[in-house]
């Protein structure tokens, strides 16, 4: 009855084409955007960011990086992880080589040198598909971990191996280091997830994105009708690795504040950021928030219910959510394969229909 | 989903009530591949506090509650859990990590709430001038390595120069902590020192105890950690490696990590900074008012292990450090930064210790604001497979101060320059 195309006149190509051509959409995300930058900052302390916000902000972002690569160009990745740290590490050099650079470039500074390395582990997928290429980015995940270890130039010759995002402020406010606000670390992530969504979105919906989509759903006719492969690849790759970079610059400097390249981005970030991609929805946007929100809040909200309301014992509340999220993994790929976007999806179309739906 | 998520946030405003108890949050881990270590250090940290409560009435009548917090050894879970039990009024935080101590110095110095990384973390911290909030007394890394050394030196009599030496390391913050100490001992004392990495989580160990049976170090050291130890041990008895020669450091010798090497384990060493076995009055107590009370933490099959021996000791330091606290501010409810000071004030001595029922249990020292690191003790102590018992052959000595001291102030130094730290104690 109210969500409908009926009655919200186009008068110009570029209102036909725009994002989000229900009114009722529209307005949802403008409030969206408001709320979570004019409202959420003040109601934030400390858990709420460190606990849930940092984490699925952060997650959003390289389940959209990967959700680029493996959804809308179906070159398949695991070495998530291990761009991640190309970015952690790429952020954490820069910031200590050039102190005086504000770090909200060294951020994309990062996530640009992160897609220069994904290219280089890209270049196989010129060749091998499908699975090989699976194993082959699972070679980038080991051997950027291994060099991000064995190198001491990257962690500046620390004892430890680890490295520690130093003090760094944005317009003389603190987002890195141990003295930050809760909004402020909160806005500095916010801002690069809207940018990178908004980014994202648009590539996705304009020609280099209908080319990626035209290699992933089958390459040789893509190839016949003019698009090419190595462009287009390279270019998924490149695109890619931007946002992985971003998110792993920002995972290092604003969230964790010091990490341990094996810890930090091993091969289970990668899964996770997979399962975050599957269970969201390949090839979509909402998606990718979809299912970061959905393994970041899982965990909380079990440990919340079972060790805070229900009193059970830490390890087995720690237990039960390997099972549940295992179970419901499972359950996802068999009930709605194309994930939580596709509920969204016919949510949607149910919605232009009822409360007729005859 | 909906129902459940606006039963969640209940919860989570439910929880967050200010308690008048003190609180001492325990970032344990139960599950993953270092529970084996992590269960019985959490089990013994909270078997202290429930028989403060129960034969006491908790620390100078002020009852202590111990929210327990499930890390997985995983920083980011740490984080979170450090988040969310530090708005409980949270005393002091004992991670057992050295990954989430790094994450977590920062972070407590800021909210002005002490940390005890006994025996881990950033062995630096004991430059209490630099790291204000972070204590590791009565131990470190580096006296660990040094201590060892030093063992080998007086089994040698006093010369080791040319002997092979080969570290067994988990490849992370922790498993690095100890090189470069080892590095300055080895131009100081001449032996040869190999370095092999083991990676997270630590199963797989083929290629570097094929590299050590092609090498034949004279003595093999690990700094290892969880489901390593285990592998590890099993590995050298594989090639026969005189167990006798083997010295892990205290994160390596427990039973758990000897138990599957069976009798071929014997003779195993390990480094150690406080008494092992159940033989001391205080276990007595714990029988009567904790296990037999049903009251025990976890299984309540550990009691008396090494490790459980080692939690007994964390949250004894801490009861003392909250009670020199109570005595210096003259309140019984304090706050973590009175806590803090009461870590610096403390001192551990020979007739406290024996008054609490844990006579010799470990060494007596003092805390200052120079030095949070304790007198650095190093005992060692061996593995009987066919009793399937620890027993101290070497008792807590001192190590080589002038090595390690020069390493600290250097360490610490570039951590002050990196991050503007101002002097704390002038």
């Amino acid at each position: 009855m109210f969500y409908r195309e009926a009655g919200d006149f186009k008068t110009s190509y570029s209102k036909d084409n725009q994002t989000f051509p229900i009114k009722i959409d529209r307005v949802g995300y403008y409030l969206v955007l408001l709320v979570a930058f004019l409202v959420v900052p003040f109601m934030l302390n400390d858990y709420w960011v460190n606990a849930i916000f940092l984490p699925f902000l952060i997650y959003s972002i390289a389940a959209i990086g990967l959700n680029i690569l493996v959804g809308y160009c179906g070159q398949v990745s695991l070495g998530t992880g291990g761009f991640m740290a190309v970015g952690a590490y790429a952020c954490y050099k820069l910031m200590t080589t050039f102190p005086d650079i504000n770090i909200f470039f060294h951020v994309i500074i990062a996530g640009g040198i992160t897609g220069l390395v994904c290219v280089v582990f890209g270049l196989p997928s010129l060749r091998i598909k499908g699975f090989y290429l699976a194993v082959a980015t699972l070679a980038a995940q080991f051997f950027l971990v291994w060099l991000f270890n064995r190198v001491p130039w990257f962690y500046n010759y620390s004892a430890s191996g680890q490295i520690n995002a130093p003090e760094r402020t944005v317009f003389g406010i603190e987002v890195t280091g141990a003295n930050t606000e809760a909004w402020a670390t909160y806005l500095f992530c916010l801002v690069f997830v809207v940018a990178s969504a908004w980014i994202a979105r648009n590539l996705t919906r304009g020609m280099t994105g209908r080319k990626w989509m035209a290699i992933r759903d089958m390459d040789i006719a893509a190839e016949i009708i003019g698009v090419n492969p190595l462009k287009a690849k390279i270019s998924a790759f490149a695109v890619s690795g931007f946002f992985v970079g971003i998110s792993g610059a920002l995972f290092f400097a604003v969230y964790l504040g010091a990490v341990e390249v094996g810890e930090a981005f091993g091969i289970t970030k990668s899964f996770l950021v997979l399962f975050m991609i599957i269970i969201g929805g390949l090839g979509s946007i909402f998606g990718s928030f979809a299912g970061a929100a959905f393994l970041v809040l899982l965990p909380v909200v079990l440990k919340v219910v079972g060790v805070d309301m229900l009193g059970w014992p830490t390890d087995m509340v720690a237990h039960l959510q390997l099972v549940i999220v295992g179970g419901l993994i499972i359950l996802f790929l068999i009930l709605e394969p194309h994930g939580l976007a596709q509920l969204w999806r016919v949510t949607k179309q149910k919605l232009r229909l009822w409360p007729f739906p005859h | 989903m909906k129902k459940i998520f606006v039963t969640a946030i209940a919860g989570l405003m439910a929880a967050s009530p200010v308690m008048a108890d003190l609180v001492f949050p325990s970032l344990s881990y139960r599950t993953g591949p270092y529970a084996a270590g992590g269960i019985p250090f959490a089990d013994g940290y909270t078997d202290y506090f429930t028989l403060l409560n129960e034969r006491d009435g908790g620390i100078g009548g002020v009852k202590v509650s111990v929210p327990e917090c499930e890390t997985g050894y995983n920083t980011e879970k740490g984080v979170e859990c450090y988040e969310s039990t530090k708005g409980e009024g949270a005393l002091v935080y004992q991670p057992l990590s050295t990954g989430i101590t790094y994450q977590l110095i920062p972070k407590t110095t800021a909210d002005d709430i002490p940390m005890h990384t006994m025996g881990y973390g950033r062995t630096s911290a004991a430059n209490g001038d630099v790291f204000s909030h972070t204590f590791n007394y009565p131990g470190s890394y580096w006296n660990g390595a040094s201590g060892g050394v030093n063992y080998l030196l007086e089994t040698n009599g006093g010369d080791i120069s040319g002997k092979k030496i080969a570290l067994v390391y988990h490849n992370s913050a922790y498993g690095k902590e100890p090189i470069r100490t080892l590095e300055e001992l080895q131009k100081k004392h001449g032996f040869e020192l190999s370095l092999l990495p083991v990676d997270h989580p630590g199963q797989e160990q083929k290629s570097q105890w094929l590299q050590i049976r092609r090498e034949k170090p004279d003595y093999v050291m690990m700094w290892g950690w969880g489901v390593m130890n285990q592998v590890a041990i099993q590995e050298a008895a594989n090639i026969r490696f005189p167990m006798e020669n083997f010295i892990g450091i205290w994160w390596s010798g427990a039973e758990h990590d000897v138990l599957p090497a069976g009798d071929k384990a014997n003779g195993y060493k390990a480094l150690t900074f406080h008494n092992v076995g159940r033989d001391f009055p205080v276990f007595a107590d714990i029988q009567k008012y904790v296990v037999d009370a049903g009251k025990a933490a976890g299984a309540g099959d550990q009691v008396g292990n090494v490790l459980y021996n080692r939690g007994l000791y964390a949250a004894m330091l801490a009861a003392e450090a909250a009670k020199t606290a109570q005595e210096i501010h003259g309140t019984k409810d304090i706050t973590a930064s009175m806590m803090r000071d009461g870590m610096e004030a403390l001192e551990i001595t020979e007739e406290k210790m024996a008054a609490l029922g844990m006579p010799n249990f470990g060494p007596s020292f003092s805390v200052s604001c120079e030095n949070h690191g304790g007198p650095g003790l190093v005992g060692v102590t061996q593995w009987d497979a066919s009793s399937k018992t620890w027993s101290l052959i070497s008792d807590f000595k001192a190590t080589d101060i002038d090595v390690i001291g020069a390493l600290i102030a250097e360490d610490s130094g570039a951590y002050a320059s990196e991050n503007n730290i101002a002097s704390n104690c002038n």
